[in-house]
C-alpha cells in the first residue's frame, strides 16, 4: 500500500478540557502525519494523552483547536451522518475500557457494527462468530458480559472492532487486560490483518508490544515528544 | 420493510430489561384500564337511563308546578284538581286523550314486623294503561275502587320484599298511616324509569290518598280543592305532542293568570326534555369519571416517565457505544421508537383485556336497581390507547433524542 496521500493528517491540534474555571490541556499544538497501512505504536505516561488522541483520531470525539484531516478529508467539516459512516466502515476501534453493551451476548456485541452497516442477520451472525473464533471465543459467543472474565470481555471488544473489517484499526491498551499468552495471539492477529492492508494505531504501555511496531509516538503532558520509525520491524516474528 | 429488522432488537431489549419493561408496561396497563373502565361505567350509566327512559310512552307530558333552571327549582302555587277537571275538558284540549292526576308522598310503612320508607302514589285507573304497567299477581286498581275510594293498594316488587319478606302479598293488610289496605295486585320489577321507580312505590286511588295523607310541605288543598303533585298528559300521538303541550300551556296560564311577560311558573317535561336532561346528568357523570380516569392515565404516564428516566444514564451510555460503532441518529431514534410501541400496544393490549375482564366481572353485580354496565367505546378505546402509547414514545424517545445530539465519547462517559 503506497499511500498518495495520508490516511491522517492533524495539525497544532489541541483538545482542552474545562473543569470549573481551570482549563486543562490534554493534547497541545500536536502535529502527525500517519500514511496509509502505517503500523504504529503510542506510548506515553499515564494522563500524556493518548486515549484523548485515539477518541478524536477515531472520530468519537472533537479537537478544540486544528484540524484533523482523514483521508483528506477536514474531519471538522464532515456531518455527523458522514462521521458516523466513517465510523462504521472504515474504523475499527476498540476502547480502554472496552465499553460493551451492559447486557448482550457476545455474539450480539460482535453484530452490532454490522446490523447498523445494513448487514442481513445470517451474514452478520457468520461474521460475527467468525471474528469471536478469531479472538478465541468460539465457545463464549452466547455469553453476556457479566459471565465473561476481563480478558475475555476486551476480546469481545476487539472482535467487535475487527468484524467489519475495517481499513483503520484504533486500539486503547487493546492487551491490558489479558496475559501473555493471549495478548501475543491478539497481537498476531491485529499483524495478520496489518499484512492484509489495515492501518493500525495501538496505545500500549508495554514496551516489548510496541517494540513490534514500525513507528513509535512518545506523548508526555500532552505533547508529542518523539517520533521514532524504524525501517525494519524490530522484534522477531 | 427496513423497519422490521428493529423489532428483533426491541423485543430483545424489552426481554433483557425485564423488572424496567414490566414497569412500564404496569403504567401503561393502568392508565388503559383505569380510563377504559371508567369512561365505560359512565357510559353504560347513561344508555341505561336512555334505554329506561326510551322505554316509556313516547306521547306523555308530565306537567308539574315550579319551574327548573339548572340545578335549582323554584316552586309556585300547586296544581289543583281544578287544573286537572280544566285539562280534561275535550273540546278545548282536542290533542290530550288522557288526564291523569298523581298524590305523592312519602311516608314510613309498617306491617306489624317490617318497616320500610317507600313512596305512596295517590291516582286513577287509566295510570297503569299510560305507563304500560304489568303486573306481577292481581290487577290494577279499578274505575270502582278509585270512585268508592276503596282503601285497596297495588305494590311494588320492594315493598313486597320489604314488607312481606317475599311471601305472597295478595290479599294481605297493609298499614298506611294506621289505616289497613288490601293489596290487591303486585307490579312486575321494573327498576329506574322515566317515572322513578316504582318498586318501591304503593299504590293507592287518588282521593283516599288526598283525604289521608297529608304531605309535610305542599299545602293539602289550594282555594278549597285538592292540590295534586303532578299531572300526567297522554297526547293523541307523538306528532301532536307538542300541540298537547302548546295546549296545556295555554290553559294553566289562563287560570293562573299569568301575564303576557310573566315566564310559565309550572313546568311541561316531554320525552325530548327528559332525554336531554338525563343526557347532561350522564354527560356531567361521565366527565367526572373520565376525570377520575384521566388522572389515572396521567399516573401512569408519570410512571412510565419515571422508569425511562432512571434507565437514562445507562441508555445514554448505550447510546454513545451504538454511536461509536456506526448508528446513525435514525437508527437510534427508530431502535427507541419500535421499543416504546412494542411496550406500549403490548401494555395497551393488556390494559384492554383487563377492562373487559372487568365489564365482565361487573356484570355479575348489575341488578335492576343498581345497574352496573360497563360500555367501553370505540372512541373511549382509541384515546386511553393513544394516550399512554404518546406517553411511551415522548418519555421513551427523550433520552433517545438527548442521547442523539451528544458525540458519542460524551455519551459514553454519561453519569
Ligand atoms: N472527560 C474529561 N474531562 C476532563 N479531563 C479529562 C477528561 N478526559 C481526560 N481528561 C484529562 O486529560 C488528560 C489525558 O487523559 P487521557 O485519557 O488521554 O490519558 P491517557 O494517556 O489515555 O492515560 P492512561 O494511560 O491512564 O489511559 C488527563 O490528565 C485526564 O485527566
Ligand atoms: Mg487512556
Amino acid at each position: 500500500m503506497t499511500g498518495l496521500s495520508p490516511l491522517i493528517e492533524i495539525r497544532n491540534l489541541t483538545r482542552t478540557y474545562h473543569i470549573g474555571r481551570t482549563a486543562l490541556h490534554a493534547l497541545k499544538n500536536v502535529s502527525l502525519t500517519i500514511e496509509q497501512g502505517e503500523y504504529v505504536a503510542v506510548v506515553g505516561t499515564s494522563g500524556s494523552g493518548k486515549s484523548t488522541l485515539l477518541n478524536i483520531l477515531g472520530l468519537l470525539d472533537r479537537p478544540t483547536e486544528g484540524t484533523y484531516r482523514i483521508s483528506s478529508q477536514d474531519a471538522g467539516e464532515l456531518t455527523d451522518r458522514q462521521r458516523t459512516t466513517l465510523r462504521n466502515k472504515e474504523i475499527g476501534f476498540v476502547f480502554q475500557e472496552f465499553n460493551l453493551l451492559a447486557r448482550a451476548t457476545a455474539r450480539r456485541q460482535a453484530e452490532l457494527p454490522l446490523f447498523y452497516a445494513g448487514v442481513s442477520r445470517k451474514e452478520s451472525r457468520r461474521r460475527a462468530l467468525d471474528a469471536l473464533a478469531q479472538v478465541g471465543l468460539a465457545d463464549r459467543a452466547e455469553h453476556r458480559p457479566e459471565e465473561l472474565s476481563g480478558g475475555q470481555r476486551q476480546r469481545v471488544a476487539i472482535a467487535r472492532a475487527l468484524v467489519n473489517s475495517p481499513s483503520l484499526l484504533l486500539a486503547d491498551e487493546p492487551t491490558g487486560a489479558i496475559d501473555t499468552q493471549t495478548g501475543e495471539e491478539v497481537m498476531t492477529l491485529f499483524e495478520q490483518r496489518h499484512q492484509e492492508g489495515l492501518t493500525l494505531l495501538i496505545v500500549t504501555h508495554d514496551r516489548e508490544i510496541a517494540a513490534r511496531a514500525r513507528r513509535v509516538i512518545t506523548l508526555r503532558d500532552g505533547e508529542v515528544i518523539s517520533d521514532e520509525r524504524r525501517p525494519e520491524p524490530a522484534a522477531a516474528r | 420493510m427496513r423497519l422490521l429488522k428493529y423489532f428483533p432488537l426491541a423485543v430483545e431489549n424489552i426481554a433483557v430489561r425485564k423488572l424496567r419493561s414490566f414497569l412500564t408496561m404496569l403504567g401503561v396497563i393502568i392508565g388503559v384500564a383505569s380510563v377504559l373502565t371508567t369512561l365505560g361505567i359512565g357510559r353504560g350509566a347513561s344508555a341505561d337511563i336512555m334505554r329506561d327512559i326510551g322505554s316509556e310512552g313516547l306521547t306523555l307530558l308530565n306537567v308539574e308546578s315550579g319551574t327548573y333552571s339548572g340545578d335549582s327549582w323554584t316552586s309556585a302555587r300547586p296544581l289543583t284538581m281544578a287544573d286537572v277537571a280544566a285539562l280534561s275538558d275535550h273540546s278545548l284540549h282536542p290533542d290530550i286523550v288522557q288526564v291523569v292526576p298523581l298524590y305523592r308522598h312519602y311516608i314510613f310503612l309498617s306491617n306489624g314486623e317490617n318497616n320500610s320508607y317507600i313512596e305512596v302514589v295517590g291516582t286513577t285507573a287509566a295510570y297503569a294503561a299510560i305507563h304500560n304497567l304489568e303486573l306481577a299477581h292481581g290487577r290494577f286498581l279499578t274505575e270502582n275502587e278509585i270512585a268508592q275510594r276503596t282503601k285497596s293498594v297495588v305494590i311494588g316488587a320492594d315493598v313486597v320484599q320489604r314488607l312481606f319478606a317475599g311471601a305472597d302479598a295478595m290479599g294481605q293488610s297493609l298499614s298506611i298511616e294506621r289505616e289497613p289496605y288490601t293489596v290487591v295486585g303486585v307490579l312486575v320489577r321494573q327498576g329506574w324509569g322515566r317515572i322513578g321507580n316504582l318498586d318501591g312505590s304503593a299504590i293507592i286511588p287518588l282521593a283516599v290518598a288526598q283525604d289521608r295523607l297529608r304531605p309535610p310541605f305542599t299545602p293539602h288543598r289550594h282555594r278549597g280543592e285538592y292540590t295534586v303533585s303532578a299531572i300526567h298528559v297522554n297526547a293523541v300521538s307523538i306528532e301532536r305532542l307538542d300541540a298537547a303541550a302548546r295546549q296545556v300551556e295555554q290553559t294553566l296560564r289562563l287560570r293562573r293568570i299569568l301575564t303576557e311577560d310573566e315566564p310559565n311558573d309550572f313546568t311541561i317535561d316531554n320525552q325530548a326534555r327528559l332525554l336531554e336532561r338525563a343526557n347532561s346528568v350522564a354527560a356531567t357523570l361521565t366527565a367526572f369519571l373520565a376525570g377520575i380516569g384521566a388522572i389515572s392515565l396521567l399516573v401512569g404516564g408519570i410512571g412510565i416517565m419515571n422508569i425511562m428516566l432512571v434507565s437514562v444514564t445507562e441508555r445514554t451510555r448505550e447510546i454513545g457505544l451504538c454511536k461509536a460503532v456506526g448508528a446513525h441518529n435514525r437508527d437510534i431514534l427508530v431502535q427507541f421508537l419500535v421499543e416504546a410501541l412494542v411496550l406500549t400496544l403490548v401494555g395497551g393490549l393488556i390494559g384492554i383485556a383487563i377492562s373487559y375482564g372487568l365489564a365482565e366481572i361487573a356484570k355479575n353485580f348489575s341488578s335492576p336497581d343498581f345497574p352496573l354496565v360497563v360500555l367501553i367505546e370505540p372512541g373511549s378505546l382509541a384515546a386511553a390507547v393513544s394516550v399512554s402509547a404518546a406517553c411511551g414514545l415522548l418519555f421513551g424517545l427523550y433520552p433517545a433524542i438527548r442521547a442523539t445530539r451528544l458525540d458519542p465519547i460524551e455519551a459514553l462517559r454519561h453519569e
